[in-house]
């Protein structure tokens, strides 16, 4: 590759012009009228800089080289590690695995467990989305209303009607389900962009409808005072209510310490997210599943097999949609306090980005990509205003790098006898 | 006299304006490989998808093994046991070439989803059982050792054959298939014609075939249909076509 002088300093003479006529220019109030004053003179120092930074990129095509570099980093396969080849390996990996995350609580700290709870709530969300965008291949931008169905089905439930934390979480993974029904059918025809732009649609619905239904959901005020989950009818709180069987402390006649509680969510939380992986990763191995990703290849040719595309279609928005409910209970009950605020559209996108990070359709690959999402952000937590950039800076270098995701979902070997 | 398994009665399909298929009768009796031919944008694949459901026919009927095919659409038609191939392979391509087959076998898998979470005796029975059933297809079309490879990077020809594979697995009574030697050598088609003729005569599918290939045509098929410009211009016995001057007429214009 030559270095090219002309088109270096064209473009670097670009980027003073038009850095200058945005940045190097103020408008100042004198009087009633504006004046227009020249910038201070590191501001063009600083434009200057930049011409220059722009004109090597350009001279010595550093931005071709890195996107080569890139490129032939991408064809390189990664295999998992040589410990998880075989099934055995991999199962005794899984228990120490599940082993680590139930004796978390004991080392972690009060702050580290309230964040693997909330982590194991975007593993949640990741899982149950990865059904309907990673396996089925319909792009769904609106989530997060079946999040908030959910949250807002057990906050509603608990009251107008009293319902407990373990009553209400089925019913909230039934009426997400229902929603996600309900928004299949209009959607069937869609597909891509089309499909992405009316689902977006229908969780803003949701959440404006949560927002302007003052009388019944408290409005932007949200529901406050949502009970925590008890265990077998047993409180976490320091006196139990007037209803209840009594307290954790009490029965076990130990001291009371809040840990007690927050240990118990993450608990909680934990054998929802393993029943969410034992679940899908069954649904994954079965007709249906084969289905979905079949549908995702090729919808035509499912028909030409006698496969229903409007079941296959509505099966995963139901589905997918139901793991939100309970997600979103879940959510609710950890919180204590729900409002709209929670619901909106950079959830979604997170939630999103959580399964296209992590590979479409690899569970071990959203799980990472949820654990990376939340927990990354808190450990940045002093660059809080650089956060949203480095979230988009890590996402544009992904897509170039590793389109395909962290770890691609691997396809299933099968050993056949010879007939 | 073999049993009719397909009768089309006067199918016509328009597209606005334009009249695609005009008045195309055909029937397919049992065991029976009948060619549809007839020079390019004929309207032999508007009649293949008439049939199989992808178009609703403005016209005529459609009936399979006595049963009216035409208003139902086409994944209920491919359960009635007419499944077709597509002239531009429409394969799941990254998927393996064994879930290629059981996806096709979803209509016999277990589908009780309580079933599969438990994974009781039951759904593992049935689960293997489509399993041989693709192994069984797969080794006679040649792909066994290919099983496990992602069906997009199979060779052009061997898409071609776990395109039928995938269609022989959910046990139709009728193959449809669009171009199958399309791309194929000399030595492929000449496979792919000692393939079809197993599926006839061993496995008792009756074969409607839309080809290029005269040779393959003329070898292989019981009955021809020839079609011009949507419109049918002669049915017959390989022999009689050759002989048709109508058909020399369309295929290499007058003197």
């Amino acid at each position: 590759m030559q270095p090219s002088f002309m088109p270096a300093a064209i473009a670097a003479g670009v980027t003073f012009i038009l850095g200058a006529s945005v940045m190097g220019i103020r408008l100042q109030p004198a009087g009633i009228s504006l004046e227009v004053t020249s910038a201070p003179t590191h501001v063009y120092l600083g434009l200057i800089a930049a011409s220059l930074f722009v004109f090597i990129l350009q001279y010595f095509r550093l931005t071709e080289r890195f996107s080569r570099l890139l490129k032939s980093s991408q064809e390189s396969k990664v295999e998992l590690p040589a410990f998880l080849r075989t099934q055995q390996q991999q199962r005794l990996w899984t228990m120490l695995a599940i082993g680590a995350l139930l004796l978390f609580p004991v080392i972690g700290s009060r702050g580290w467990i309230d964040l693997a709870t909330l982590t194991l709530i975007y593993v949640m969300l990741g899982l149950g989305l990865n059904i309907v965008v990673g396996l089925a291949g319909l792009l769904d931008l609106g989530y997060v209303g079946f999040y908030a169905v959910g949250a807002y089905a057990y906050a509603l439930l608990n009251t107008y009607f009293g319902f407990g934390f373990w009553e209400a979480l089925p019913i909230a993974g039934a009426l997400a389900a229902l929603f996600g029904f309900l928004l299949g059918f209009p959607v069937l025809r869609l597909r891509g962009d089309y499909l992405a732009i009316v689902t977006l649609g229908f969780g803003e619905i949701i959440r404006i409808l949560l927002n302007n239904w003052t009388e019944i959901t408290g409005g932007p005020n949200g529901i406050s005072q949502i009970p925590k989950p008890t265990l077998f009818g047993l409180e976490f709180n320091r006196r139990a209510a007037e209803d209840a069987l009594g307290t954790f402390h009490e029965f076990f006649g130990i001291k009371y310490s809040p840990e007690y509680k927050v240990i118990f969510l993450y608990l909680l939380a934990l054998i929802l997210v393993l029943i969410t992986v034992y679940v899908i990763r069954r649904l994954i191995r079965m007709p249906i599943g084969r289905a979905w990703e079949a549908l995702r290849e090729d919808e035509i040719a499912c028909r030409s097999l006698g496969l229903n595309p409007t079941m296959i279609k509505l099966s995963a928005f139901t589905l997918g949609a139901s793991f939100a409910g309970f997600a979103g209970a879940f959510f609710a009950a950890r919180q204590g306090f729900i409002n709209p605020e929670s619901f909106t559209f950079i959830e979604s996108a997170i939630i999103l980005a959580i399964v296209v990070l992590g590979g479409m359709g690899s569970q071990l690959g959203v799980i990472l990509a949820a654990v990376a999402m939340t927990i990354l952000p808190e450990l940045a937590r002093e660059f809080n205003e650089y956060r949203m950039l480095l979230f988009g800076l890590i996402m544009v270098l992904m897509m170039i790098w590793r389109p395909q995701g962290l770890l691609p979902m691997k396809r299933p070997h099968m050993e056949l006898k010879r007939g | 006299m073999a049993d009719t398994l397909l009768v089309v009665r006067d199918l016509s399909m328009r597209f606005g304006g334009l009249l695609a298929v005009n008045g195309v009768s055909l029937t397919v009796d049992e065991r029976q490989i009948v060619s549809v031919i007839g020079p390019n944008g004929a309207g032999k694949t508007t009649v293949f998808n008439c049939i199989s459901g992808f178009y609703t026919p403005t016209e005529g009927e459609v009936v399979f093994q006595g049963k009216a095919m035409h208003k139902l659409p086409g994944h209920k038609i491919a359960r009635e046991g007419m499944v077709r191939t597509f002239q531009n392979i429409r394969l799941f391509k990254e998927m393996t070439v064994l879930e290629n087959l059981l996806v096709a076998q979803h209509m016999h898998a277990e589908r009780n989803l309580l079933k599969g979470l438990l994974l009781t005796k039951n759904f593992r029975i049935k689960e293997q059982e489509l399993v041989e059933r693709a192994a069984f297809w797969l080794e006679r079309v040649g792909l066994l050792d290919f099983a496990n490879r992602e069906a997009g990077t199979l060779a052009y020809g061997q898409q071609r054959r776990l395109e039928i594979a995938r269609c022989m697995v959910t046990q139709p009574k009728l193959l449809m298939l669009d171009e199958p030697a399309a791309g194929l050598n000399p030595k492929e088609t000449a496979e792919l014609n000692a393939l079809i003729r197993e599926l006839c005569h061993q496995h008792q599918v009756s074969v409607l075939l839309i080809e290029h290939d005269m040779k393959l045509v003329m070898d292989i098929s019981d009955q021809i249909v020839v079609i011009n410009q949507g419109a049918p211009l002669a049915t017959g016995t390989p022999e009689e076509i050759q002989r048709n001057p109508d058909v020399i007429k369309a295929y290499l214009g007058e003197e």
